[in-house]
């Protein structure tokens, strides 16, 4: 570990005050094991674990509002989630182990890093990690890599389930900046591609803190989370789908549907929604939908799998979700 | 007094079937228990060492080649850095189990890719590690390296004695009526034991104490002595709890050496423990195998003929390497046999043992192929196994030890109700999920090793148990006590175990399932002998002699053994030497396993719903202990059918999956209620307790049952280890 320097925020203006050089300590089951290997080698730790940002609370308009810190345990536990946002709690317990979800973070989740294997190993080039230096999972070892929106300088996944189920509820997340303004950002424009600058994850500035999570009021419709991995729990998502499809009779009313371990975001395709929307469930549709969905996937390799898989997933989530029969 | 016993003849007596204190056999908890999960067990990086300081392994990131400089000055003395070690005295890779002198050494030379070069050390382990993360090392890297073991360029060698031509197999084969004729192929393993390996040496003049993790103390000492260039008198090594070895402890290991020599430098205590990317780089892997299998057989299923050859691979210059066809030798008749090994030299992690070297792999792929073969012979799996198996030595001509192998398979069928599953390949659905059910056979050989153990009852009336050998998790300390209290009519808390001190007499250590039997007679040969003298002072027959809850005598006329004692300890020591009946006698343990597995018809997902294992290896000294054995070998066995694999980058042979999240072994939710059934059995060839070993059986076949199982559930056969989903999606029905 490179030596550091360590300061407890108090409050949120003293995290920002300090966090323009710095970087923020949560649950730390992320960082610090960036930290000991020197992926990540902060000079300085902000611990912003005694902020007030532990609470999910109702807004006025009936948005659920999940602070920064409240733990991914804590989330999924939570009556209002399990009731309401269903496809966000088994998105949780999904992910990690019930150790790692008592650390973990709201905030933190988000901002989880790649686990592509060369990022991790230091000896290693990777673009991510060092600009400019070569991405090796392209030609190497890329079973767990992006099939969707990789670009030639990094082909990394954000690996993480919360923020898939969240990108399917259309939430948005609270940032506070320098100049202790307020942003909501959807979730969809938080993360990037990798394009020419694989090394930036996401949105947040320098000192930027992410204080919350909204998710819009409850709406209507049956929410499936699945997660295919390679061992039953413990395991990232070689591909997961978060879907929240509302029936009208016979048609599909609407259907959001985000898909993780597939791109270096939660990834989300407005046409094959929309592709969807208004139409009578057909195996012939969802053909199509997934045609649609993959029609510019590329695989490196050992991640070519992922293109059908993918495709069966779609498939027979739509058919769960479409089926009046099967509970939701 | 010594009591020594050489196994050139079978022990028939059964002298513990004779004992009456009911602790032998018992499933009683392990002493150390209670020990272990509060925490209060010293494992090798817990020790509080006055003045200690921490070194860190610096890891080649080149894969052939030399060190030119290690720019070290710049480092020392600030942010607490104390030294970098470059000594040629280093380890470049730790020695094979029962080596007992040092492996390769020098930090100059390079052979693969994350072998350690140099050591830091520091105040702290944090500023050791930064120091290692941040040494700047210059390499001079040689273009001739080979990293694929399959590549058309790399090259091979064939252990002379491990290649066997009898009959003519390719006449077999065109004779057959059926024949199985396929390429399989493992990955490699690493035993990722709980705990990481470590190290902590200390000097008082010329002697050395280390503490650390290790397997075979009785040989470590003697490697870590020649590598020092120190005689082994001067060294005490200490390892009373081992978090696990698997292999991968039986040598000593780089970060031994490493700490004796800092600690000799600096003045000062070293401790050196390895990071889990460490464990995987630094200590040995299980080859990976690719094995062409060829089974004949006649109308009636009868073989006719049986080959196994086997691709593995090892560093150039390893004498070890993984040998597949262990049991094949002996498992199944057929007189037409070819059998045999290749070495590919490749620049990766050292091969070395990994819990049932030879069988975990080869057991696994024969009995693939036996399920192929079952199939195109239209013969149950079951009867199959049954009807090939040989009544002598197929290729030496001698006979079988005890060997209960037929009636696993028969008691494994009838409690799996095995006669009950349907046979036909991909028709059993249950919503997304296809069921099948799988059956393998399990093999194992058996070793004997020369051990000793000293055995001192004490005046009080309470015993000491005093041997190198170490418990590496796996019940040394409850089989030993057990043994003890038996034979001397003690109670288990009258008994204490002392391990892992090789100022102990010395055996074995724990490896390759010998531990238990060889130091288990030891303790039973001296205790044999106390009982000799409590029967001399008792005036009566040693045969006649009733020892029993402290009690001394026979029949009813008992008295308290501290009156026999009258204030005299008695102590024996133990020696057990194998012999003859380890030649003359083909010995082994066997087993069958049955699974049922659930396979996602839309995404190709395994999911194993229950298994169960039917052993036989001899005398069973603890119930509990040895289904734990077997349970963790099953548990592997799910691992290796379904996800276990290093992965190799083949640009630069390094480890591309070295940690714990990406390297997945089986986690809770992926094993099911395992059962495991013990059979009755006493081999009189193998030991003086009639005992096996059974360390390892659970996992010698077990992953072909949850293969043979996904054939079943779903049509397709996975030849290719392991079974992810990617291999089976293609050919899946969907959803
Ligand atoms: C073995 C293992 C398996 C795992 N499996 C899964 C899985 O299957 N699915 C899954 O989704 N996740 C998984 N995880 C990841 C886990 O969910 C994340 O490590 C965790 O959510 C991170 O939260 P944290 O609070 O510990 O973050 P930290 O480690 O504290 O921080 C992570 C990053 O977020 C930044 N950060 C934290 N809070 C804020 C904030 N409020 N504002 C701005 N920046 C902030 C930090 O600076 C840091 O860069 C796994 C982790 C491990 C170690
Ligand atoms: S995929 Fe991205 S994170 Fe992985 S090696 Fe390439 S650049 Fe680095």
């Amino acid at each position: 570990m490179k030596p550091f320097t360590y300061a407890r925020a108090t409050d949120r203006a003293d995290a920002i005050a300090q966090g323009g050089n710095a970087t923020y300590i949560a649950g730390g089951t992320n960082l610090l094991d960036l930290m000991k290997l020197e992926v990540m080698a902060p000079d300085k730790l902000v611990d912003i674990n005694r902020l007030d940002l532990a609470e999910i609370s109702g807004t006025d308009d009936g948005a659920l509002r999940i602070g920064a810190l409240v733990t991914n345990s804590d989330c999924a536990a939570d009556t209002r989630v399990r009731q309401d946002y269903p496809v966000l709690s088994r998105a949780i317990l999904a992910g990690a182990s019930g150790q790692l979800r008592n650390k973990a973070t709201t905030g933190g989740n988000l901002c989880q890093r790649t686990r592509c294997y060369y990022f991790y190993d230091m000896a290693i080039p990777c673009n991510k990690r060092e600009p400019g230096s070569g991405c090796q999972a392209m030609q190497g070892f890329n079973r767990i890599h992006a099939i969707l929106g990789a670009s030639d300088a990094c082909i990394a996944t954000y690996p993480g389930d919360m923020a898939v189920a969240m990108t399917a509820l259309d939430a948005q997340i609270q940032i506070e900046g320098a100049d202790g303004e307020t942003r909501l950002v959807p979730i969809q424009e938080f993360h990037l591609l990798p394009g020419d600058h694989p090394e930036k994850d996401n949105i947040l500035a320098a000192g930027e803190l992410i204080t919350g999570v909204i998710l819009p009021p409850p709406v209507e419709g049956k929410q499936i989370y699945r997660k295919v991995r390679d061992r039953a729990s413990y395991a990232f998502a070689l591909c997961s789908l978060a879907a929240v499809v509302e029936m009208d009779g016979e048609t599909i009313a609407s259907a959001a549907l985000a898909f993780g371990g597939l791109a270096h975001k939660p990834w989300r395709d407005p046409d094959v929604e929309a592709l969807l929307v208004g139409e009578k469930p057909s195996a012939d549709l969802f053909g199509k939908a997934a045609d649609q969905l993959l029609a510019d996937a590329q695989g490196y390799g050992s991640n070519d799998f992922k293109i059908p898989l993918t495709k069966r997933v779609l498939i027979s989530v739509l058919k769960e979700a479409t089926d009046k029969g099967a509970a939701a | 007094m010594t009591a020594h016993q050489k196994m050139d003849k079978a022990d028939s007596r059964n002298r513990l079937d004779d004992m009456v204190q009911g602790l032998v056999g018992s499933p009683m908890d392990r002493p150390d228990g209670p020990l272990k999960v509060s925490g209060r067990a010293t494992y090798a990086h817990e020790w509080d060492v006055p003045d200690m300081l921490y070194g860190v392994l610096v890891r080649a990131t080149i894969s052939k080649g030399r060190v030119t400089d290690v720019a070290s000055s710049y480092l020392i003395g600030k942010n607490g850095v104390r030294a970098v070690i470059t000594d040629d005295r280093l380890l470049r890779r730790p020695a094979q189990g029962g080596a007992d002198e040092a492996p390769p050494q020098g930090s100059k030379q390079v052979d693969y890719f994350g072998q350690p070069i140099a050591l830091v050390v520091a105040d702290s382990f944090e500023q050791a590690r930064h120091g290692a993360n941040i040494l700047a090392v210059s390499y001079e890297a040689e273009g001739n390296a080979a990293f694929d073991p399959e590549a058309a360029d790399t090259e091979t060698d064939q252990p002379e004695d491990d290649q066997l031509d009898q009959g003519d197999l390719d006449q077999a084969m065109t004779d057959a009526a059926f024949t199985v004729d396929q390429v399989y192929r493992t990955p490699g393993h690493n035993s990722a034991a709980m705990e990481p390996h470590c190290a902590i040496a200390s000097w008082d003049g010329d002697k050395l104490t280390l503490r650390g993790s290790y397997q075979m103390l009785n040989f470590n000492i003697n490697e870590l002595a020649d590598a020092l260039h120190i005689v082994p008198d001067n060294i005490r090594m200490l390892s009373p709890y081992v978090g696990g070895g698997f292999g991968s402890k039986l040598g000593i290991s780089p970060e031994a050496v490493s700490a004796a020599i800092a600690a000799k430098e600096i003045g000062q205590p070293v401790c050196v423990a390895l990071s889990r990317p460490q464990v995987f780089e630094t200590t040995m892997r299980r080859s990976e195998t690719r094995q062409h299998v060829r089974l004949a057989c006649g109308e009636d299923g009868v073989l006719t003929g049986i080959g196994h050859e086997c691709l593995v691979s090892n560093l150039p210059g390893e004498s070890f390497y993984e040998p597949v066809t262990q049991a094949t030798h002996f498992m199944y008749g057929g007189k037409h046999r070819k059998l045999g090994i290749e070495v590919a030299r490749i620049n990766r992690t050292c091969g070395g043992s990994v819990r049932a070297p030879g069988e975990a792999v080869g057991m696994q792929v024969l009995e693939n192929a036996m399920d192929e073969l079952a199939e195109a012979a239209g013969i149950d799996p079951v009867e199959l196994r049954r009807r090939n198996v040989p009544d002598r030595h197929p290729e030496q001509d001698i006979p079988y030890s005890s060997r209960r192998f037929i009636e696993a398979l028969d008691e494994g069928a009838i409690i799996f109700e095995w006669d009950k599953r349907n046979k036909m390949p991909g028709s059993l659905r249950e919503g997304d999920w296809l069921i099948g059910h799988g059956m393998a056979g399990a093999a194992r050989v058996n070793i004997l090793s020369e051990a000793k153990a000293k055995v001192t009852l004490l005046a009080d009336g309470s015993a000491v148990v005093e041997t190198d050998m170490t418990d590496i998790g796996t019940g040394t300390y409850a089989i030993l006590t057990q043994i003890a209290g038996e034979m001397l009519g003690l109670p288990a808390d009258k008994i204490e175990t002392k391990l892992g001190d090789s100022d102990l007499p010395s055996g074995p250590g724990s490896g390759g399932s010998w531990g238990a039997a060889s130091t288990g007679s030891a303790v039973f040969l001296a205790c044999e002998d106390i009982r000799k003298a409590i029967a001399k002072k008792l005036g009566i027959d040693e045969a006649d002699l009733r020892l029993a809850e402290g009690k001394a005598g026979r029949g009813d006329t008992a008295q308290p053994i501290t009156e026999v004692l009258d204030g005299t300890p008695i102590s024996a020591i133990g020696h057990i030497e194998p012999g003859q009946t380890l030649e003359e006698m083909q010995q082994a343990t066997y087993g069958s396993y049955f699974a049922e597995v659930a396979v996602n018809a839309v995404t190709g997902e395994t999911r194993v719903k229950r298994m169960l294992g039917v052993f036989g290896a001899g005398r069973i000294l603890n119930e509990k202990t040895a289904t734990s054995q077997c349970y963790g070998g099953m548990i592997w066995g799910i691992g290796s059918a379904l996800t276990e694999e290093l992965v190799f980058d083949n640009r630069d042979g390094h480890i591309v999956n070295h940690d714990l999240a990406e390297y997945h072994i089986p986690v809770n939710l992926d094993v099911p209620q395992i059962e495991v059934v013990l059979l009755e059995e006493r081999d009189e060839w193998a030991s003086p307790i009639q005992a096996k070993g059974i360390g390892e059986l659970g996992i010698c076949g077990a992953a072909a049952a949850v293969t043979n199982a996904i054939y079943n559930a779903t049509g397709i056969r996975i030849r290719d280890y392991p079974a992810t989903l990617d291999k089976l999606l293609a050919d899946l029905p969907g959803g």
